[in-house]
């Protein structure tokens, strides 16, 4: 059996990828996107008005983890805005006279998950958003959520609270440098001549497990394989969605919290 | 970068083409009803309906068991006993560990598809430690109960939860770690918690949608038949919970379960009457959830003899009649034969030690003899047997479980006040030791020394002959055994027990054909499968579940 990765030979391959994806991420941040010097100042407000009860990681607060974009109600920036502006959660939050600057820049530093070098994520209508995922954006063709849509893309159930917004947005944008190692697409031959195309789900030194194009369960032994590729690239090609779009399925992905 | 795009793109389509909506084998009602003939598969807690734990699989025989060989294991992540009983469908098998989590592994290798991990909501309360008994399979869908109460629906290809239930509430104990049961369109759970003052129920909910579809409480309430067998407001707290899977009679549409023991569970004196449905067998209309017949084991029960033995259904000519059977060796000491249409007590005898009773009258209830304090009483609190599942081959006619010999328990009951989520135990035991402060034996096994011995009880199996209650043969065990039982269509009989032995027996004379030390306590049943025409074995021991086949 041979082993190889396609489009990973050439590690140049790869480098234009990463240029082109981050030319798209530029392109696609549009006019309303907060820019680093924002983010660096919003943790400075952070650290100064928030972290008393927020915590330094954003998660001391019920149900609430900022940094992850976890919120009891929020869903846009907006919303973040005025529950800064006007408090929240039944009194339990004050309200904080903050300047605009200052309140766009925490709200950067927040989209941002608390990283100062990270990319602030817009974050839109999740109403829309859901629209666009079963729609325009042609998502639900390959992913399942709660119960419905193939298995052969990973399941979107709960990818709200294991995924910060800015991966989310990533991983529309350009998902080949999103994709978890273990996701990598694979192609097999098995020397009865059978060719199997699958998501990895599991590999040892001797063996594979994966769910084939057909939606079954597949366990091979590897000496038993022809050929063996798993691709460094994704079944999914990057959005080409507008700003605005891309911002409301980014928070319609933040509401997939599982059961 | 056109040429990336239109990868990308082509990529896209044949992703999306060829994610239909198309799922692999889908396990079907009436594959599980004709499970016995599926026989390359393990479709239900105990293999089918009807409970026997025999299969038809023939490629492993007496002649050739010795040449069995350790295919693969599995490490469980978490300490404990491991109790949980595999499903197989097709190559696959559904398993739980510690505390509530699925996996579903390839069978012939062992390799890991998904896991999918259950984090209780609040901190279950358990008697007797973090046990789950597995999962029951249906459609597209694996089912697991958990200690939290609940009932999740997990889809079966990628493991993902599609619906979960709150079965009972977990602030009064209540918990789940029966495999559940799937009849029709059903799956049906009983709860667990007659250490804490439960009432009992069984329940069933919709396999799709996780609505309730019935409901059945062990306890009757307020002006329902058997009511008053309680008095005053014990039946609320009366225990009755139902923590192993029942069986099912498809022709007679019956389900029937085993129910544990009352609560307080030692101090009888404090809830006098019959106490129903307690360590009771009960048959319940299987869409409906009305109950049809009971029998009642072992009234106002004082030693914890819960009846949550599998019911093991047979067809047999019985004095001569063709005769739709049930063979129930109790925790009580007795081996019953029942007539499963009706309930009729047919056939009653002690099968170890017995001295809480004299005996059984015509009806097979017993006539109780209670010891003086200080005394010891046997079978002793973990019983002569308990929900260790046992076989029945129809090939040799013989009925075989692991049963506690010469071990015996002396009761302090106290009065105990109800409170929710807190024990309701009514007192304290001690097993009777040979010394004074000498070791005696617990629920588990942590020390790899014995230090009890046989002096203080030991396993026997026994291949009972129904018709009359004797041993045909007996094979006995220095420690203690808490396995399961697996008979095969080659008279194979594959058990285990505390010491982390797995053996093979020779299921007609009792003869050891072959075993292996696996170093840890053997407290599930073994199950047997068949992918690509080799036949496997797979049995729990400690920390690892193993896998056996022949030599290729």
């Amino acid at each position: 059996m041979q082993r190889f990765k396609f489009a990973s030979g050439s590690s140049a391959v790869f480098w234009v990828l990463l240029c082109i994806s981050q030319q798209t991420i530029a392109q696609e941040m549009g006019d309303h996107q907060f820019t680093s010097a924002q983010i660096e100042a919003g943790s400075l407000v952070y650290t100064q008005v928030c972290a008393l009860c927020h915590g330094p990681q954003g998660d001391l607060a019920d149900s609430v983890n900022l940094r992850l974009g976890q919120f009891r109600s929020v869903r846009s920036d907006e919303d973040l805005r005025r529950v800064i502006a006007e408090g929240g959660a039944d009194g339990r939050m004050p309200a904080f006279q903050l300047s605009p600057e200052e309140l766009n820049a925490v709200i950067a530093y927040i989209r941002a998950g608390f990283d100062p070098e990270g990319v602030a994520v817009r974050i839109g209508d999740p109403g829309r958003g859901m629209a666009l995922f079963d729609g325009a954006g042609n998502c639900a063709h390959c992913h399942r959520v709660n119960g419905r849509g193939p298995r052969t893309a990973p399941d979107l159930s709960d990818i709200g609270a294991i995924r910060t917004p800015a991966t989310l947005q990533l991983a529309l944008l350009d998902p080949a440098s999103a994709m978890r190692p273990i996701n990598r697409p694979v192609r097999i031959v098995t020397d009865d001549g059978e060719t199997i195309t699958g998501r990895r789900l599991n590999e040892d030194t001797y063996t594979v497990q994966l769910i084939d194009s057909r939606e079954q369960l597949r366990s091979l032994v590897k000496a038993d394989l022809i050929s063996y590729e798993v691709s460094q690239t994704s079944t999914m090609a990057p959005s080409t969605l507008s700003s605005d779009e891309i911002a409301d399925l980014v928070s319609y992905l933040l509401t997939l919290r599982g059961l | 970068m056109s040429t990336f795009k239109q990868f990308w793109l082509i990529a896209a389509i044949i992703g999306a083409t060829s994610a239909s909506e198309n799922i692999s084998a889908q396990v079907q009602f009436e594959e599980i009803l004709h499970a016995a003939d599926e026989a390359h598969n393990w479709l239900t807690y105990n293999g089918t309906y009807s409970s026997q734990r025999h299969s038809a699989l023939a490629q492993i025989t007496p002649a050739n068991v010795a040449g069995l060989e350790l295919k693969w294991m599995l490490q469980n992540q978490v300490f404990g006993a491991w109790q949980s009983n595999p499903i197989i469908v097709d190559g696959i098998m559904y398993v739980t560990q510690r505390w509530n989590d699925v996996m579903a592994v390839d069978a012939v290798t062992g390799r890991v598809f998904w896991v999918y991990r259950h984090q209780p909501t609040e901190a279950p309360r358990v008697c007797c430690g973090a046990n789950n008994r597995g999962v029951a399979v249906l459609g597209d869908k694996v089912f697991m109960g958990t200690l939290d109460a609940q009932l999740i629906a997990l889809d079966r290809i990628n493991g993902r939860p599609v619906w979960k239930v709150e079965v009972g509430d977990v602030k009064q104990a209540y918990s789940v770690t029966m495999a559940p049961l799937v009849i029709k369109d059903k799956v049906i759970v009983g709860v667990g918690g007659g250490e804490y003052g439960i009432r009992g129920y069984v329940v069933a909910y919709d396999a799709e949608t996780g609505e309730e579809a019935w409901k059945f409480y062990t306890i009757p309430g307020p002006g329902e038949p058997g009511h008053d067998t309680w008095e005053g407001d014990d039946w609320e707290h009366g225990g009755a919970p139902v923590w192993i899977t029942g069986s099912y009679d498809p022709e007679l549409n019956l389900v029937y379960w085993g129910v544990g023991n009352p609560g307080p569970d030692w101090n009888a004196g404090q809830r006098p009457g019959d106490n129903l449905y307690s360590d009771s067998v009960i048959a319940l209309d299987a869409d409906t959830g009305e109950l049809q017949w009971h029998f009642q084991f072992t009234p106002n029960d004082a030693y914890d003899y819960d009846s949550v033995q599998v019911p093991v259904l047979v067809d047999l000519d019985w004095k001569g009649v063709p005769s739709k059977l049930m063979l129930w060796a109790n925790r009580n000491g007795y081996f019953y034969v029942l007539d499963r249409i009706t309930g009729k007590f047919l056939l009653g005898k002690p099968f170890v030690k017995v001295n809480w009773s004299s005996g059984l009258d015509e009806n097979g209830r017993p006539m109780q003899t209670p010891q003086p304090a200080g005394m010891p009483t046997w079978p002793g609190n973990q019983g002569g047997t308990n929900w260790y599942p046992p076989s029945f081959s129809p090939r040799t006619g013989l009925f075989y479980f692991s049963a506690w010999e010469d071990y015996a328990t002396i009761y302090s009951p106290e009065e105990s006040q109800y409170e929710p989520g807190r024990t309701f135990l009514g007192g304290n035991f001690s097993v009777l030791a040979p010394t004074p402060g000498a070791p005696t034996i617990g629920i588990g096994r942590t020390n790899p020394i014995n230090n009890w011995t046989d002096e203080v009880g030991h396993a026997t199996l026994f291949a009972l002959d129904p018709h009359t209650g004797e041993a045909r043969w007996k094979y006995e065990q220095f420690d203690v055994s808490d396995s399961g039982v697996l008979t095969t269509a080659t008279d194979l009989l594959f058990t285990g027990g505390r010491e982390g032995y797995f053996h093979a027996l020779d299921a007609r004379t009792g003869e050891l054909l072959w075993k292996v030390n696996l170093g840890g306590q053997i407290v599930m049943a073994p199950v047997t499968y068949m992918v690509n025409d080799i036949q496997y074995v797979t049995v729990i021991s400690g920390n690892a579940m193993g896998t056996f086949a022949l030599t290729q």
